[in-house]
């Protein structure tokens, strides 16, 4: 139950919707599902075998177990991207648990209203102060503020007084009850049928279908004018295409209908970095997180099976329940056309409150739903905290609540500043693309190289298999020494290259670059010039001056002197 | 939509199964537990 539990987090129902729509559905889910066998699975019982190992040698950080394994100076500042991921995620995973929060008193307050997608919108515009930069901090019941301030000082109260075990315990009751809550409102999405009769193809039948159609189908301007997009619409069900073909007919040849095979969307590079990296957000591999706490387990526990039911319970929630809830709802309410522009974290607090509105008794589901998300939210936030709180112990040899105030007071700073750039939610956006994606991908590749090369996998498995009730299977090998690696290796070069910097393959020339990219640079996209943007560079230059700082820490370490000479960290 | 959730739903059913069906595997099944052991150490 505690390991099922753990698994569940604001990942599956908020984060996966919102990338499996942004990346067009069917096709980001065949990446995720290969996604989740050749780099998910090899790669979290990597960690865990590589973080049992350090922790035998007494080192419980990221950078530590790094120093530990490979024995080299370096080692620990690649480490180090260990600590960054999950404390700068944390930065703006307590601004997504505090409109959880907000939404569920509010649910439960009655003070939610919603008639139409509009209102909706409005509704989280407000809570998340994209209104511009600084309203978030406007103090109101509707603005995320006062539940933010809950949010931090509940979060440190329990890491501080040490009584994180208390909401685990509550956890392992609040989440099969969320489970069971998911399993309502998926039976309330699958037979909400089209809830505004003058848009009949806006129904949950063509959601599904965008959810898990791996190929597309869509009316494109013939000779579109220059700057004007080509896409006029995407079709989903028989009935659209049809009244489509008719459309197109009588134009005269200014549309056409266009099919999009899953090979030509598969082609993008950054769609198989983003489905792997939700892979890795959500089963908390890649994250620094599991290393260090598999540094407390000893040799008779069995990270083989821990880590497999983990990843599974994970999947059941975000594949069976997200997959089945948010998107298709979202075509429901939303329609097409507004699904693939909506932010990653805002899709699931636009459209599940518009699904509750629709229920019977939907202010308490509402709320009772939005509360056990918070729930699972305030361990996974907990969570991210102690490989920062373990390395601060561990590079300044201070105790615990000395380790906990240093966090605290860095990680205020860095909250202030997500909920300050509101404005098109811009610092939270930015931070989950360079860190929340880009440096986990960095740190699983790193991982899996040295499980699989430095370690090899001969040891590596030795490693695993202690304690373990059942066998890596032999294949497995394989995947964790070459395909696993090459296949990291491949996606992040083209996606830096391709999606990145817009460099053409067939031409050899560069091209746009990613809004990214351009936020920080600024650059030329379809003829227009593009100023950078200030909360953007700000959100980078923040992370760098967090990464000079931890390794600042780290280059005075006594303890990873001793893990550089292959000496453990007390004698 | 039927093979992806049914895979996820027959792979966490075997991992329950086989949790169960071990003796005392349930001692030995650790998740990311939140209670640590530097928290009972002394300042």
């Amino acid at each position: 139950m505690a390991v099922a539990g753990s698994a569940v987090g604001l990942g599956n129902f908020l984060r996966f919707p919102g990338l499996a729509a942004q990346y067009g559905g069917g096709a980001f889910m065949l990446a995720y599902a290969i996604s989740f066998l050749i780099i998910g699975l090899p790669i979290g019982w990597a960690e865990w075998a590589m973080g049992r190992y350090a922790g035998s040698r007494g080192y419980n950080s990221a950078p530590g177990a790094f120093a530990a394994i490979l024995n080299k100076p370096w080692a620990k500042y690649v480490g180090i991207i260990g600590v960054i991921v999950p404390v700068v995620i944390y930065m703006y995973y307590v601004f997504i648990e505090s409109w959880c929060l907000g939404y569920a008193v509010k649910f439960w307050t009655g003070g939610i209203h919603l008639t139409n997608a509009e209102s909706a919108v409005a509704m989280f515009k407000s809570m998340s102060g994209q209104v511009g930069n600084g309203s978030a901090l406007d103090f109101s019941w509707d603005t995320a503020l006062p539940w933010l301030l809950i949010v931090f000082v509940f979060n440190f109260w329990l890491i501080y007084r040490g009584l994180s075990g208390g909401i685990e315990k509550m956890c392992n009751y609040g989440m099969p009850l969320l489970i069971v809550l998911a399993l309502v409102v998926l039976a309330r999405v699958l037979s909400l049928g089209a809830p505004d009769a003058s848009k009949p193809h806006d129904n949950v039948v063509n959601g599904l279908g965008y959810m898990w159609n791996p190929s597309k189908v869509q009316v494109e301007k013939v000779k579109p004018t220059p700057g004007e997009k080509a896409l006029v619409r995407e079709l989903v069900g028989a009935a659209a295409i049809a009244e489509a073909e008719k459309e197109i007919a009588a134009s005269g040849g200014a549309l056409k209908l266009v099919t999009i095979t899953p090979w030509q969307q598969l082609k993008n590079p950054l769609l198989w970095m983003a489905a792997a990296a939700q892979i890795f957000f959500s089963l908390s591999v890649g994250f620094g997180v599991i290393i260090v706490y598999a540094s407390y387990l000893g040799k008779k526990d069995d990270v083989v099976l821990s880590g497999l039911t983990a990843s599974s319970a994970n999947e059941l929630c975000e594949v069976a329940l997200g997959g089945l809830i948010t998107v298709p709802a979202a075509v429901t309410f939303l329609g097409l056309a507004s699904v693939a522009g909506q932010q990653t974290f805002g899709l699931g607090f636009t459209v599940l409150p518009l699904v509750f509105a629709k229920m019977p008794l939907g202010a308490f589901f509402g709320g009772a739903f939005f509360f056990m998300l918070f729930l699972a939210a305030v361990t996974s936030s907990i969570s991210m905290l102690q490989p920062g709180i373990a390395f601060i112990e561990e590079v300044m040899n201070v105790g615990r609540k000395v380790s906990v105030t240093i966090l605290g007071l860095l990680t205020t700073l860095g909250i202030i500043f997500v909920v300050y750039f509101t404005q098109d939610l811009k610092a939270l956006d930015t931070l989950d693309f360079w860190v929340g994606t880009f440096l986990i991908f960095i740190l699983a590749t790193v991982q899996i190289i040295v499980f699989g090369w430095h370690w090899g996998v001969k040891r590596g498995f030795e490693e695993a298999h202690q304690g373990a009730s059942i066998r890596i299977p032999a294949f497995f090998g394989i995947i964790m020494k070459w395909i696993c690696p090459t296949f990291l290796l491949l996606i992040f070069a083209l996606t830096v290259l391709t999606s990145l910097f817009g460099f053409d393959l067939t031409t050899f020339k560069f091209g746009s670059a990613s809004s990214y990219v351009i936020d920080l640079f600024g650059g030329v996209k379809d003829g227009k010039a593009l100023a950078t943007n200030q909360a953007a560079q700000l959100s980078v230059a923040l992370v760098v001056i967090i990464f000079i700082f931890f390794s600042l820490l780290s280059s005075r370490s006594k303890a990873y002197k001793r893990a550089e000479k292959g000496l453990p960290k007390h004698d | 939509m039927l093979f992806s959730v049914g895979t996820v739903v027959t792979l966490f059913s075997w991992c329950i199964f086989k949790v169960l069906t071990t003796p005392q595997e349930a001692d030995h099944l650790h998740a990311v537990e939140l209670h640590t052991p530097d928290m009972d150490q002394p300042e």
